[in-house]
């Protein structure tokens, strides 16, 4: 008992399936009371499903589920006064001022905030007699939390808060978010954005294809994975063609056609390359090591070889490895 | 809240949003009045040598009819379809609110629209064409106001259920109601017309609806006026809209 105390989230075995297909295949889950949890991964990863099972707007086919001590598939309305929902993409009727939704919406709440407070918590204060449509997609997002804190609930649902945002936008909506934790609120939310997580969350929740792959913070995340660093420098500078066997063998992948040429070794080759790329990258776990023979090399050919630079992996990178997502590019 | 203050809560919003929604108010509002203008100005308002009865008396309750109609099946309808389809439902759904005192509101809203809208009609057929409503008729008036809110309500949500995104929801709603206005004594008499437009004027309700009103302004009607099948027949349509909404609604949008 004394687990489900500060047991805000429990899921053990979660599972949906519609027809062949198993959207959420085994999913286990824990969020402890006033924890900020960022549940990532891919669109189609199963996030929206699991989240709205929790929610109780959907049912799931087995597993056990326990949200704030209740399982959802007999979701009441005490229940419902302590939970907030944001939707992914939420939309609100545009002839009503932003003031007006949520004096509605705080009708169907036994003990809602003040309306003039909630627009405060959330940052719309200024724009609190502005039609809906008239709002921009940020404050959009920020009307949805404050739909969501009308009842001042004690665990907050937020389903893709700043997809297909603008970056100024996003960091309207993050400020939103962080101020959540003031509040002392329990947050659940899904992200595709590893760097949106590593930002709000105490700690994230990677699903992929309807599993979690991993669990902790976004540096845990990281070591997991211990994804290589990427080494660079001008083309200009050094041809891989005066590079050892060794290092030339960790030339990245996009750059295998010019591998192989620079593994032949002829002059013509070497002009080719300085003509067609521009910087050439390493990858590799070993940095140290690399470095040092990198600029063994260099000196070698009579290059000072200033133009080296060392990234280390990004939490792309990391996210990538953790999804077995190679093909995303809408990330960031 | 309680439940009586959140139905008032959402009524009142339901009729501000109609009052902010141009379309809703043109329809709703506006053009019943400009078919009555019309209708009784092409065909005159004189005493018709049949019934002894004025034109206007046959267009009032025609016209009446097709505000409730609109208030009730067409305004209900289309808001519902935008909501769901934005995810306003959806939302709902997720607070401690109940459905029926959702549904409620709305209901409660369109009642409203509709008493203002029968005081309209009646107000401008009384002060503009003569025409009366018959004291002994009002229970009658009442009752059928009552029962055919409640049937179209209850289909307006029915047809959300065939309707997959909000730009056809107008469309399909229109394309339930107005052939049937020309069948159903609405813009025209269907005195004469051809058995099969009799036939499909009585199977389905707005013709009901339309007679029933019509009774209310009839001079030359006998006693009070109690025109008990057709009220069964639109309250057969209102238990069908109800079933089919129980069964098919949905929250949660199509796309």
């Amino acid at each position: 008992m004394s687990d489900e105390a500060h047991l805000a989230i429990e899921v053990t075995q979660l599972r949906k399936r519609y027809g062949e297909v198993e959207a959420v295949a085994g999913v286990d889950l824990s969020v402890a009371t006033g924890e900020v949890v960022a549940f990532l991964g891919p669109n189609g990863a199963g996030k929206t499903t699991t989240v709205e099972i929790l929610e109780a707007l959907r049912t799931r086919t087995s597993g056990d589920v326990q949200v704030l001590g209740v399982d959802p598939a007999e979701a009441t309305a005490d229940w419902r006064e302590r939970i907030g929902v944001v939707l992914q993409g939420a939309k609100h009727e545009g002839d009503f001022t932003a003031a007006e939704i949520v004096t509605m919406w705080s009708a169907y709440y036994r003990s809602p905030r003040p309306t003039a407070e909630v627009l405060e918590l959330v940052g719309l204060a200024e724009a609190a007699g502005t039609r809906t449509r008239r709002l921009s997609g940020g404050q959009q997002q920020r009307l949805a939390v404050a739909l969501a804190l009308v009842g001042d609930p004690e665990l907050v649902f937020l389903d893709e808060p700043t997809t297909g945002f603008d970056p100024a936008a996003r960091r309207e909506a993050w400020q939103t978010i962080d101020g959540l934790r003031s509040l002392g609120v329990t947050v659940l939310l899904t992200t595709h954005y590893m760097d949106e997580a590593d930002h709000l969350a105490d700690r994230i929740v990677v699903i992929s294809r309807g599993r979690i792959v991993a669990d902790g913070t976004a540096p845990e995340l990281a070591a997991q994975v211990a994804m290589p660093s990427h080494i660079s420098w001008d083309a200009a500078e050094l041809s891989p063609v005066a590079l050892p066997d060794r290092l030339r063998d960790l030339l990245r992948g996009d750059d295998a056609s010019v591998r192989a040429r620079a593994a032949a070794g002829t002059a013509i080759a070497e002009r080719q390359i300085e003509r067609e790329v521009e910087r050439f990258a390493l990858v590799t776990r070993d940095v140290g090591e690399v470095v040092r023979e990198l600029l063994a090399a260099a000196e070698a050919a009579g290059t000072p070889l200033d133009s080296l630079a060392v990234q280390p992996p990004t939490l792309e990178d990391t996210y990538l490895a953790l999804t077995g997502d190679t093909s995303s590019g809408d990330c960031s | 809240m309680t439940r009586l203050g959140q139905l008032r809560s959402e009524a009142r919003f339901n009729l501000l949003g109609f009052r902010r929604s141009p379309a809703a108010t043109f329809f709703t509002v506006v053009l019943p009045i400009i078919f009555l203008v019309i209708f009784t100005s092409i065909f005159g308002n004189e005493i018709i040598s049949s019934t002894g009865a004025r034109v206007a008396t046959v267009y009032v309750p025609g016209i009446l009819a097709l505000a409730l109609v609109s208030a009730n099946f067409m305004n209900a309808a289309i808001v519902t379809v935008i909501r769901r389809e934005s995810g306003v439902l959806k939302a709902m759904r997720a607070t401690p609110l109940p459905p029926w005192v959702y549904v409620g509101g709305q209901v409660a809203a369109s009642l409203v629209l509709t008493v203002f809208m029968t005081a309209l009609v009646i107000g401008i057929g009384w002060l503009g064409y003569s025409v009366e409503v018959q004291p002994g008729a009002v229970p009658s008036l009442l009752i059928t106001l009552g029962v055919g809110a409640a049937a179209f309500s209850a289909l307006g949500l029915a047809i959300t259920c065939v309707c997959p995104s909000e730009q056809a929801a107008p469309a399909i709603t229109n394309m339930c109601v107005l052939p049937l206005y020309f069948v159903s004594d609405v813009f025209i008499p269907s005195e004469g017309a051809p058995r099969w437009m009799t036939l499909i004027g009585d199977i389905f309700p707005i013709k009901h609806l339309a007679v029933a009103l019509g009774r209310t302004f009839d001079p030359f009607s006998e006693g009070v006026p109690l025109p008990a099948w057709r009220w069964v027949i639109l309250g057969a349509w209102g238990v069908f809209g109800v079933l089919v909404t129980l069964r098919f609604f949905r929250w949660t949008p199509r796309n």
